[in-house]
């Protein structure tokens, strides 16, 4: 079978084999863990049991010849993890904030040795007193980050308004169950170290590498192996693990590898944010909600981390696909012992937008009108301003979308033909495409495009970790110069070979890097002829017509949206009051798909991701500590869980997006879940109001109805 | 203990804790990586093997369980048409996104259509159970299997 590239640019969408899923299918894929270093060491690191404490004594017992203990003491530069809010320590030093912390790592050849002097390592600790909630946190205000922003003059209308509704809605964690738990390794080769291993953002383990090992950027290379999912767990998460194996090495002058079982990963990784969303809506006569006064809650857990852009994302999606008049938006991440939370698939917006989903669903039927029909009412259109008063430039096809996903899905008539226990809901929703507010023009994503005879190398930053960036990226220099996809080739991610093009995240990948790849190659094609080798490189600028003020909020937060209505249909068991997700009818504008068959399959994955943490994703943590520390207790959806999924597209070309395309990896996560919830509120006959809807939860509600 | 048994159709002999668990013992001593960690307790299915045709996960099979028996690994596997046509109907299916369980669910396959060549769409699912993907959502993976049927009509 060959890999062909199509040679018209029409037909872009036309799918081709993915390139690099005969060596996964094969097992010939080689992740971290199937990484071998001459005279390797393994790592095993030693955590906080104690949710927060001073660290009074630590006992090590006597270690053998070739093994080490790595400590705080270790670290040559800054012992704190690069990112947003550098807070994180790479080793707790005289405390810990929560349970996990990394104190220190035990590194050595054999790896059951290592576990046993691991277990033998006693810390004595003094312990103080915790938060664990965000209640807690919020009664004693500790707060890492306080938000606010406004449009026109909410006081007047809540002033003036016929009708005050308010509710309030929350979600739990989500663990990202990457399938390959983390791993990391790094050596020295020479002056240079090198650190290697599964990763979204090999430039941001970069930097902070230096930071951490004081080490000048020359000398600091970093190499992404292949990943085996990530959906934003290896993020910031990487930049941790892997400034501690490099100071493992870096004392050792040893290769150090650590790979985390499942149980470490769930225990100490980042997950998505938990959170609680209170709204005051002032409703006109007509019943349209005229100002929204909005208060969201995240658990940032112990650091802060990124969590201040998680909260940014979440309030400027706060209104989703509305255009509310007036509005009061204030957002919170609140410091609390546990695990710290992180970078998730949609980042923020998923909570927000299930929150304002339900409020408008919830309205609707408190005033006896359709939720759809209502929702329409308050529908975005081009030219509106957006919640942070920038102009939703793009066409809105919002109103098609919405038409195809209740004609496929026979909304309507299921809706009267739905017997107790059987749901159809919908919800609207949208995405902004790329970096919040100023970050894409700040990070200013350079790729360089090389010729060499009859092929070309692309050089980018941008990771493949099982979402198709690499087919997609060279598919797109391919078409644009009529060439065989093989002869299209990808430099490897390793820093010292490549430009930083920016972190994989935000679904920024094929809207912003793709774009500038097919910048060079429009270039690259009028040039051709010059030479057998030469390169073409760009740097990202942001579209001109494009204005943000960091400080008060105010502009384009997003330079475009990609647009969704999903459709669920849902059964719930009268007895055990067991929930099965039936169907979800999926309708996108993400541009113009690059690539159909893997577009779908980023979608299909992503509804499903949102259908599990809507429904049987339960993740608690008690005391600081998490009641689901593995894969028996912690169910994700399996092929049993799997709904029917149809997905539709509609064409809406984006100008600045390679061959019309905007972003699509995130969408899909944002819309499944507040659908399902309509669809139980409409099985039930209730509101739901917080997520995952477990059995247990619906058996009150239901009992209560 | 020595442990006799076939791995990949050759006879092998080694010397070992009859207790590791025999997922360490195909990575660490055969170098068998295709053989994934995703979980270690049994719930994911990223390092299933055949024994005797049947599919186990190697993470929760203690080595001494296997002696005697006859192991294939995806190593082993991929020589055969069988796998051929799992390969290409996955390939076409768009059944693989980061790989990590791809491994796994190609042994899961062969091991299903063993058991049962023409299964129904529920069957397949039923069958795959035991395997968990986070990035596809199943449904391509399932239409991956129905691809390898059709093209592997009389091999199973
Ligand atoms: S690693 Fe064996 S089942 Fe998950
Ligand atoms: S393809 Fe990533 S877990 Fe299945």
């Amino acid at each position: 079978m060959q890999f062909r590239g199509q040679s018209v640019k029409e037909n872009i969408g036309t799918s081709i084999l993915r390139v690099d899923s005969r060596k996964k299918i094969r097992g010939e894929a080689e992740y971290i863990a199937d990484w071998k270093f001459d005279g390797m060491l393994y790592a095993k690191t030693v955590r906080s049991s104690k949710a927060k404490a001073a660290i009074i004594s630590i006992t090590l017992p006597e270690i053998p010849e070739g093994y080490a203990v790595i400590d705080h003491r270790d670290v040559p530069g800054v012992n704190r993890m690069r990112t947003v809010v550098s807070d994180h320590p790479i080793f707790a030093e005289k405390d810990v904030q929560y349970i996990g912390q990394p104190i220190l790592l035990v590194v050595g050849p054999d790896r059951e040795t290592l576990y046993d002097l691991a277990a033998q390592i006693d810390i004595q600790y003094r312990e103080e007193p915790a938060l664990f909630t965000l209640e807690e946190a919020e009664a004693h205000s500790r707060v890492f980050t306080d938000y606010h922003y406004k449009k026109a003059d909410p006081e007047k209308y809540f002033h003036k308004a016929e009708r005050i509704i308010e509710d309030t809605f929350s979600t739990g964690y989500q663990e990202h169950v990457y399938l390959e738990p983390q791993g990391m390794a790094a050596e020295f080769k020479g002056d240079t170290l090198f650190v290697y291993g599964s990763m979204q953002c090999p430039f941001y383990v970069k930097h902070a590498l230096i930071e951490t090992l004081a080490m000048p950027e020359d000398n600091v290379r970093v190499v992404q192996t292949v990943t085996g999912g990530a959906f934003g767990g290896k993020e910031e998460f990487p930049s941790l693990n892997g400034c501690q194996v490099a100071v493992a090495a870096h004392k050792t002058r040893r290769p150090v590898v650590m790979i985390y079982d499942r149980a470490e990963d769930i225990l100490c990784s980042t997950k998505r944010h938990p959170a609680k969303i209170r709204y005051k809506a002032a409703l006109d006569k007509n019943d349209t909600v005229v100002a929204l006064d909005i208060d969201v809650l995240l658990n940032a857990g112990a650091y802060n981390g990124l969590s201040p852009v998680v909260l940014q994302r979440a309030i400027f999606s706060a209104t989703n696909v509305y255009n509310i008049e007036h509005l009061n938006v204030r957002g919170r991440n609140f410091m609390t012992n546990t695990v710290p939370s992180g970078a998730y698939r949609g980042f923020g917006a998923p909570q927000t937008i299930f929150g304002i989903e339900m409020l408008f669903h919830t309205i609707a039927l408190k005033l006896g009108l359709d939720p759809l029909e209502y929702k329409m009412r308050h529908l975005l259109k081009q030219g509106d301003p957006t919640c942070t008063g920038g102009r939703v430039h793009e066409t809105v096809k919002m109103p098609e979308i919405i038409q195809a996903a209740v004609e496929r899905s026979g909304y309507y008539d299921k809706l009267r033909t739905n017997k107790k226990f059987q749901g159809i809901g919908i919800a609207l929703f949208l995405h902004g495409c790329g970096f919040t507010g100023k970050g894409e023009s700040q990070i200013r994503g350079k790729i360089v495009l090389q010729k060499c005879r009859d092929r070309v190398i692309l050089k980018v930053s941008s990771v493949e970790m099982g979402q198709g960036a690499e087919t997609v990226l060279r598919k797109i220099v391919a078409n644009t110069l009529d060439l065989p996809i093989a002869n299209v080739l990808c430099e490897k991610i390793d820093t010292g070979l490549i430009p930083d093009s920016g972190p994989t995240v935000a679904s920024r990948t094929t809207m912003i890097v793709g774009g500038l790849l097919h910048d060079a190659a429009l270039e690259m094609r009028a040039r051709w002829d010059e030479g057998t080798q030469f390169e073409v490189s760009k740097i990202y600028e942001h579209p001109d017509y494009l204005s943000w003020d960091d400080e008060t909020f105010r502009g384009d937060a997003y330079p475009v949206h990609s647009w969704g209505a999903n459709v669920a249909e849902v059964e719930i068991d009268p007895v055990s009051y067991e929930l099965t997700v039936k169907r979800i009818t999926a309708v996108y504008d993400v541009g113009v798909p690059i690539d159909e068959r893997a577009l779908i399959g980023q979608m299909q994955g992503g509804i499903v991701q949102g259908v599990g943490w809507a429904t049987v994703e339960l993740m608690e943590s008690e005391g600081g500590k998490l009641k689901q520390g593995n894969l028996t207790d912690y169910k994700i959806p399996t092929s049993m869980d799997v709904p029917d999924i149809a997905c539709y597209f509609i064409s809406n070309p984006y100008e600045f997006g390679p061959f019309g395309a905007k972003c699509a990896g995130e969408l899909p996560f944002v819309g499944a879940p507040p659908a399902v919830a309509a669809a139980v509120s409409n099985a039930m006959g209730c509101a739901i109001r917080d997520l995952p809807i477990t059995p247990e939860k619906l058996m009150e509600t239901g009992h209560d109805h | 203990m020595i442990i006799e048994f076939r791995l990949n159709h050759e006879k092998r002999t080694i010397d070992i804790d009859p207790s590791a668990r025999m997922l360490d013992v195909l990575r660490d001593d055969f170098g068998l990586t295709s053989v994934k960690e995703g979980c270690g307790e049994g719930e994911c299915g990223a390092c299933v093997i055949l024994v005797d045709g049947r599919a186990m996960n190697s993470c929760i099979l203690p080595a001494g369980a296997v002696c005697g028996k006859s192991v294939v690994t995806l190593e082993g596997f991929k020589h055969t048409k069988r796998y051929r046509a799992i390969e290409n109907g996955f390939l076409k299916a768009g059944s693989v996104q980061c790989g990590f369980c791809t491994p796994g669910f190609v042994m899961a396959t062969e091991s299903l259509l063993n058991e049962n060549p023409h299964p129904t769409d529920e069957e397949i699912k039923d069958g795959l159970s035991g395997n968990l993907c986070r990035c596809t959502g199943y449904n391509m993976i399932i239409q991956g299997v129905r691809l390898a049927i059709k093209e592997g009509e009389g091999l199973w």
